[in-house]
This record gives C-alpha cells, structure tokens and sequence, in this order.
C-alpha cells in the first residue's frame, strides 16, 4: 500500500484502524496460538503498520518514549498535540 | 515495562460542550464496572494465573483496557472543556468543580472516586474469570444508551 500524499490526519486514521486490528488479531492468537491464518494475518498488518508508523513519524515526530522511536532535534517528544488535544 | 503511544486507540474529536454527559461517562471512568477498575483488575490478576496463554491474555486486555481508560477520560475532557463552573454547577457538577476545577479524576458519575475495593484478585484462576465476566456485562453500556435514546448495546457473537 502507498502512503505517499497523505495528508497527516489521514495517516494518523489509518494507523488507527490497523492498531485496532492488530490488537484483535492479537488477542484471538493469546487464545489460539496455532491458527496459522490469523497469524499471517497479524504479521501482514503489524509489517504495514511499522511501515505506516515510519511515514508519520517524519512529519509527527516520535509515537512512541522511551527508546522505541528515534527523534530530530530538538527533543520531539514534548510538541504538542497530545491526543486528547486534536479535535 | 510500558510504553506510551502518542495516539488515541480510536479517534475522539467532540467539538460542542455537553456537561450532562460528561457527569454520566465518569461512570465509565472511575466506576464500579469502569475502564480503570477493568485494567487494575486484569493487570492484578495476570501474576497468579496458571498458563502461558491466560497471562499473555489478561497482560493484553490489562493494556488495551489503560487504552480504554485515555478515550473515556479524553471524551470528558473535551466536553468539559472551557465549561465555567456555573455551567458546571447547573449540570450536577458543582462539587467535582470545587475539589477538582475542570481537571480530569477517576471518580464515578456521583463523584465517588475510584478505589480498589471495586476489584478483586483472588489466586484461584476460575474465580478470578469469573468475576471479569461478571464486570464485562454490558449493564452499564445498556443504561449510558438508553439514557441517550441511541441504539443498544449490541455484544459481539463469541
């Protein structure tokens, strides 16, 4: 999939929407470890969903603390908006 | 450990101030059967339970439930938003002003706040489930709409 023109809330929605499935995938596997279709399935969202959380970071600095997520100068992590902040 | 995502799990964008529903979500916030009681509760139990999969299980849900925690105390953030504290004393929420301003705090829709009480962690793996599906009923999503006319709570076939 291409991401490319974007417009950030855009992308901020999609990656929602595959966070959401990835954590339903997610916990169907705690209870069904050897379904090999939900399997491929959570692999193929959460290797879109790295790809997507790449491109928003560019424009949005880091999504993650604490050592997931590199930041530019200086030190991104603080920038508003908060989540709760975009209306 | 955790980490933090800077990004809601669904989006929440209200944009008009509606007190009396942001008095009745704390139900959701801080209550008996709310989001912070279910993530406190599964996060408590995970350590006794007796397999790879109920730990990873309840580990799973203890988080996304802090996720649930965030959308509800963000919903209640934007529909006090800017609210002066008439408006908040007309909407039932004169007392929660006074001891809180607009501030966001883990009580129920009565302002009783949240406490550990509200939550059991007992060891024994049955009982303990058992009282998880006793809080994931739907009773209290039922009443919040009815409350506002809109379509009723309808659980996911398992």
């Amino acid at each position: 999939m291409e991401y490319g023109n974007q417009s950030c809330e855009n992308l901020l929605l999609k990656l929602q929407e595959l966070t959401f499935a990835a954590v339903d995938l997610n916990l169907y596997l705690d209870n069904h470890p050897e379904n090999k279709n939900a399997l491929a399935d959570f692999n193929a969202i959460t290797r879109e969903l790295n790809k997507l959380k790449k491109l928003y970071e560019a424009e949005n600095g880091p999504l993650t603390n604490f050592g997931c997520s590199e930041s530019k100068y200086p030190w991104e992590w603080v920038n508003d908006p908060w989540p709760w902040e975009i209306i | 450990m955790w980490v933090y995502e800077k990004k809601l799990e669904h989006p929440v964008k209200i944009k008009s101030k509606d007190l009396q529903m942001a008095k009745f979500l704390m139900a959701q916030y801080g209550g008996p059967d709310g989001e912070l009681g279910a993530s406190i509760r599964y996060l408590s139990q995970r350590y006794t339970m007796p397999t790879g999969k109920t730990k990873g299980l309840l580990t799973d849900i203890g988080t996304e439930e802090l996720a649930h925690v965030e959308m509800i105390a963000a919903m209640i953030y934007q529909l006090t938003k800017d609210a002066s504290p008439e408006e908040m004393k007309a909407a039932g929420l004169g007392a929660h002003f006074t001891e809180h301003d607009n501030a966001i705090y883990p009580a129920d829709a009565n302002g009783i706040p949240w406490t550990g009480a509200y939550i059991q962690s007992i060891g024994d793996p049955i009982t303990d489930l058992t009282e998880d599906m006793a809080a994931e009923v739907a009773t209290v999503y039922e009443q919040q709409c009815d409350e506002y006319g809109s379509t009723r709570y309808i659980p996911p076939n398992y």
